[in-house]
Order: structure tokens, then C-alpha cells, then sequence
């Protein structure tokens, strides 16, 4: 009986593990906490999760590629700060900077990574600590921009058949990102080029292109991420925007099942992973229970993902 | 340039960066060559020094310990809620406290063989936890009738501030460990290949255990002297020292990939680091966004040019 439920968990642990968590925290939930099971709830915590499942998606490109982005807090600073400099402009060139800036944030990184072989957790440290500051250089030496629009404010605040706009986003970026890995090349050349690059290299992988688009990819999404939490706030505030995200988004990543060594990624996984670290927050925020605790809890769940996806040595 | 020059580049790169800047500051302002500014320059350092000095063992092995910052929290606050029974118990609690949390690391990375980013990102998210809970998510004043333990922080041998003592302590002890202990020579051979360090018969566990229980201890000292010189164990303190620690130590020329590197290196990298906020402050005009963006390119610069130097002395 034991040793056929840890064959189970051997099996499908890995796969279907943040899956089958969540899905018994939000049961447990539903009978326990009052109001959990509503509507309105359910759609919080949607609205609370988008931007990180957009950097996770993002993040998971990059980790399947064999590499690490902890710069995309700072990205998302730096788009929101952008965005609302360009304003004046109007919403459309507003976002389109945004991205545009973000995009070549993570093209830096990505640059540096593929082309001088730099680590990418010292590359992208650097952009981490360097991006917060040129953000709040951008948002006039660390003013809180405030701004109403109404064009961007719809981005965070607005909804399209009931549905929040940024949720829809959000979903139709994990449905794009979930095909790019399994169906496009470039998904293979990612997984490619992140179980083993020289391999990757000898059968003719752009192994430098895909890197860098990786990276790009990341802080375009990272700059999203931005926009709509800049759209959401009204406002950018340099200081505290995405701060912290690269933690959330690696988390949700690792939970998710996708392997840090590189080379496996799953994008339903990284989402689910996010879902799962959300519900905790709420959870623990509805039932009064304090902060501190939620955050052993995570790190337990971190090992207990990780544990059951550990490499089997023979 | 030839191999063997490179690598004398990527030794000693960070100390002649040091020498330059602080020729520079010295002969731009009057006030950095004083006693006073070069003391309160190196306490102002030495407690993230403990924690670069530990991060170094552990990134020698090849490995990170992510976890650096929350367990200086949380000796900090064992230190402070143990100040009323004197020094000696006060910093040996912290000190015990955070060493157990860093062994359980050690377990985590070779019994679980789970990856050293995970366990310590798990275990970076369950200290702070634990901190916050200890003590009810607020600071934890030191008790005043604890002057013993007030000199920790405040107090000076002679001329020498005793943080700064100690960090000198700490250093040459590090050094002779590395140097010329069995241990240290282990510490290098796990981290340039681990595969063979296993075949000549090293207990590569065993080491792995010992640099992260010691990354853990000294973490706990730089907690107790923290909290000693503010005067409050904070929960919330020493957010992202881990980052700084690993940027003076890969600024000093130890390599993420392990094996290559040293204490003297990173101890050269930290006062570089803080040589050069020290002279944006004397320079009086650069706003603290600019500061943090030159951190950023410096950082970034130092690394592309020796991963440079990697490429070409290997």
C-alpha cells in the first residue's frame, strides 16, 4: 500500500503534484472558509495572481533554456515608469514603449548571457539592482507618478464580459507560451539548447539567438506585468513595484514542476504553481492566520515540489 | 593577453579596482584618507562581511546560499530577545540558532540532494517567516541593562571597532581554513569537480554540510553584532544582503561555477563595493537612484570583463 502510493508519487508527482495541491487547498477551502467559494473571490485572486503568472511565464522560457532572470522586478518597474512617461502620448504608444523597453531590458540580459558567457544569476543580479534605479531615475528621481486615463486605467481596472481585462491577458499569454514550447521550434530549440547546450550546438540549434530571445521574451512579459499592476495602482510607484517578483515567480516556477537544471518546462505547471501560492496568501489572509506562517508554509511546499521531482540516481 | 596573465587579472582585478577608486577618492577629498572615515567605512561593511566571507565557502563548493539575509533576521532577533542574560549567551544563541538553520540547508543540498538555489530560496522564505513570528512581526528591543552586549556593536578594542576586530578575526581564520586546513582543500576540490573529489574518497557531503552550517553561523554572528549596534533585533533586517554578498564575492574573482577564489578576493570586492558608495557620498551631488543605477553597471561591467578573463585563463 505504501510503497505503491510512493510509486504513485514517484510517477505523477512531478506532472500533476502542484496540480493535485491546489486543487485539495481549494476543496478544503470551499468547506471551510467562510465566503471562499464565491464569485467575487474567486475572481480576486485571479486578478491578484495575473502578473505573476505572466512573469512565471516568462521565467519558465528562460529556466527551460538552462538559465535564471532576477531582474524582472526591476523590468516591471521600469515599464511602469516609461508607460507613464509616454502618456502624454496616448495609451497605445504608452504601452508599446513600455514593452518596447522591457523587451530590450531582457535583450541585455540576454546579450550579455549568450554572447560573453557571463552567469545569467550575476547578469541579471546586476539589472536587478541597476533597473530599480533607472526606473525611479525615468519616474523623476523617485516621484510617485500618479496619472488618470482612462485608456490605461482600463488595462487594470477594466472588464470584458464580466471577466477582468488583465485575467484575459493572462490567459491568452499562457495559451501563446504553452504552444511556443510544444509546438513552435523555437519551444524545442529552448529545451534544446537548456538539456544540453553542446548537443544543442552540434545539431545546428541557434543556441545564442535562442538564448537571447528567452531573455527578451521574459522582460517583454515582465513589462506587462508592469503596465497592468502601473494600470491597476493608477500610478507608478518606483520604490515597490514588482519588488520581490523574481522570488514569486521562481517559486511558482519550481513548484510548478519545471526543472531548474533546464531542459523540461511546463508552462500549466508554472500557473498552477502561482494559483497555488495565491490561494495560500488568501487563505491565510480570509482565516486571519498570520503572514509569517503562510511563508514556512511556501517554503514547505517549495522543498515538497522539488523533493518529489528530484533526479532518481541509480 | 596570455592565460597566465588573465588569471593574475581575475585574482587580483577587484583589489587594483580597489586601489585606483581609493587612490582616487583620497586625492579627490580630504576627508576619506582620515582614521575616522576608513574605520566607519570597514564597521559599516563588516557585517555584511561575515555573511560574503561564508558565501564564499559555500560558492567555492559550486553551490549559493540564498537564505544569508533571513538568517541574519533571525539570529538578530534571538540575539535581542537573549541580551538580558549577557553577552555570552546572547551570541551563542545567535550564532547556535542560525548554524542549526544552515546545517538543516546543508542536509537539504546533500542528503535531499535538492538544488542549493531551491533549498536555500525555501529556506530564504521560512526563516523570514520565523523571524516575523518570533516575534510578532514587530522589532525586538534590546534589553538596556545589557552593556556587555551592547559592546558588541558599539563598543572598540583600542582604536578598533570591535565589529570591525572581528570581521579581521573572522578574515585570517577564513583564510588558514582555506588555506591550510584538510577542509579547505576539500572545499576546492568539491567545487572544481565534484565527481573526482567523490572518487579520491572525500565525503563531499560531509563538506557540503560544513560550508553551509558555516555560512549559518556566520550569518548569526553578523545578526547578534547588528542587532547589538541598533540596539533592536529586526525581523525585516538584512533584506537582500544575500545578493550582496554574492556581488562582492564574484567581484572579488571567486567563480559561481566553483572551485576558483578566495576570501582575500572577496573581502577586496566588499570594500571595493563600499568604497565606491562611499565616495558617491562624498561626491554629495549623485541622488541615490543614480547610485544604485552605477552599482548596477559597475557590477555589470566588473563581471563581463572577468568572465573575459575565465575564458581566456581556462
Amino acid at each position: 500500500m505504501i510503497a505503491a502510493a510512493r510509486r504513485a508519487v514517484d510517477r505523477w508527482g512531478p506532472v500533476y503534484g502542484a496540480f493535485a495541491a491546489l486543487f485539495a487547498l481549494v476543496a478544503a477551502n470551499a468547506v471551510i472558509t467562510p465566503n471562499f467559494a464565491t464569485g467575487s473571490s474567486a475572481l480576486n485572486i485571479l486578478i491578484q495572481v495575473s502578473t505573476t503568472v505572466l512573469v512565471a511565464v516568462g521565467m519558465t522560457l528562460v529556466i527551460a533554456a538552462g538559465g535564471i532572470d532576477l531582474s524582472v522586478g526591476s523590468v516591471m518597474a521600469i515599464a511602469s515608469a516609461v508607460a507613464v512617461k509616454t502618456l502624454d502620448a496616448g495609451a497605445a504608444v504608452a504601452v508599446a514603449a513600455a514593452l518596447g523597453a522591457a523587451a530590450l531590458c531582457g535583450g541585455l540580459n540576454g546579450l550579455l548571457i549568450a554572447r560573453y558567457q557571463v552567469q545569467p544569476i550575476v547578469v541579471t543580479l546586476a539589472l536587478l539592482i541597476g533597473g530599480r534605479g533607472v526606473a525611479q531615475v525615468i519616474a523623476d528621481d523617485g516621484q510617485l507618478l500618479s496619472f488618470s486615463h482612462a485608456g490605461l486605467e482600463s488595462v487594470g481596472r477594466g472588464y470584458l464580459a464580466g471577466v477582468p481585462n488583465q485575467v484575459l491577458l493572462t490567459a491568452a499569454v499562457v495559451a501563446a507560451a504553452a504552444l511556443l514550447l510544444r509546438a513552435a521550434t523555437f519551444g524545442r530549440y529552448l529545451l534544446a539548447v537548456g538539456g544540453n547546450e553542446s548537443a544543442a550546438r552540434l545539431a545546428g540549434v541557434p543556441v545564442r539567438a535562442t538564448k537571447a530571445a528567452a531573455y527578451a521574451l521574459s522582460g517583454a512579459l515582465a513589462g506587462l506585468a508592469g503596465v497592468i499592476e502601473t494600470a491597476r495602482l493608477g500610478a507608478c510607484d518606483g520604490a515597490k513595484i514588482g519588488l520581490n517578483m523574481e522570488l514569486d515567480a521562481i517559486a511558482a516556477v519550481v513548484v510548478g514542476g519545471t526543472a531548474l537544471s533546464g531542459g523540461r518546462a511546463t508552462i500549466a505547471g508554472s500557473v498552477a504553481g502561482a494559483l497555488l501560492m495565491q490561494v495560500i496568501t488568501t487563505t491565510f489572509n480570509m482565516r486571519l492566520i498570520p503572514y509569517s506562517w503562510s511563508l514556512v508554509l511556501k517554503a514547505a511546499i517549495i522543498l515538497a515540489a522539488v523533493y518529489v521531482q528530484r533526479p532518481k540516481e541509480a | 593577453m596570455n592565460a597566465r596573465a588573465a588569471a593574475l587579472a581575475e585574482k587580483y582585478g577587484a583589489l587594483a579596482a580597489l586601489l585606483v577608486v581609493a587612490a582616487f577618492a583620497a586625492l579627490r577629498y580630504e576627508g576619506f584618507l582620515t582614521p575616522e572615515n576608513l574605520l566607519n567605512l570597514a564597521r559599516q561593511n563588516s557585517m555584511l562581511g561575515f555573511v560574503a566571507v561564508g558565501m564564499t565557502f559555500v560558492i567555492l563548493t559550486g553551490g549559493v546560499d540564498l537564505s544569508v539575509g533571513s538568517l541574519v533576521a533571525v539570529a538578530g532577533v534571538v540575539a535581542a530577545e537573549a541580551s538580558g542574560r549577557g553577552l555570552g549567551v546572547a551570541l551563542g544563541a545567535a550564532v547556535l540558532s542560525a548554524a542549526l538553520l544552515g546545517l538543516v540547508n546543508g542536509l537539504l543540498v546533500s542528503r535531499a540532494r535538492i538544488q542549493p538555489f531551491v533549498a536555500t530560496l525555501a529556506m530564504m522564505i521560512a526563516a523570514r517567516g520565523v523571524a516575523l513570528a518570533l516575534t510578532g512581526e514587530s522589532s525586538v528591543r534590546v534589553e538596556s541593562l545589557s552593556p556587555a552586549f551592547a559592546w558588541l556593536g558599539r563598543g572598540s578594542l583600542g582604536p578598533i571597532p570591535v565589529p570591525v576586530a572581528l570581521f579581521a578575526a573572522t578574515v585570517a581564520l577564513a583564510w588558514l581554513a582555506l588555506r591550510h586546513t584538510a577542509f579547505g582543500r576539500h572545499v576546492y576540490a568539491v567545487g572544481d569537480n565534484e565527481e573526482a573529489a567523490r572518487l579520491m574518497g572525500l565525503n563531499v557531503g560531509a563538506v557540503r554540510l560544513g560550508v553551509y552550517t558555516l555560512s549559518g553561523a556566520l550569518a548569526g554572528l553578523a545578526g547578534a553584532v547588528l542587532t547589538s549596534r541598533l540596539g533592536a533585533g529586526q525581523p525585516v533586517a538584512a533584506a537582500g544582503w544575500e545578493l550582496d554578498a554574492i556581488a562582492a564575492a564574484v567581484v572579488g574573482g571567486t567563480r559561481l561555477s566553483g572551485g576558483r577564489g578566495g576570501v582575500l578576493g572577496t573581502v577586496a570586492g566588499l570594500l571595493l563595493l563600499g568604497v565606491l558608495f562611499n565616495v558617491f557620498n562624498f561626491e554629495g551631488t549623485i541622488s541615490s537612484w543614480w547610485q544604485w543605477v552605477l552599482r548596477g553597471a559597475f557590477l555589470l561591467l566588473f563581471v563581463v570583463i572577468q568572465a573575459k578573463l575565465a575564458n581566456k585563463s581556462s
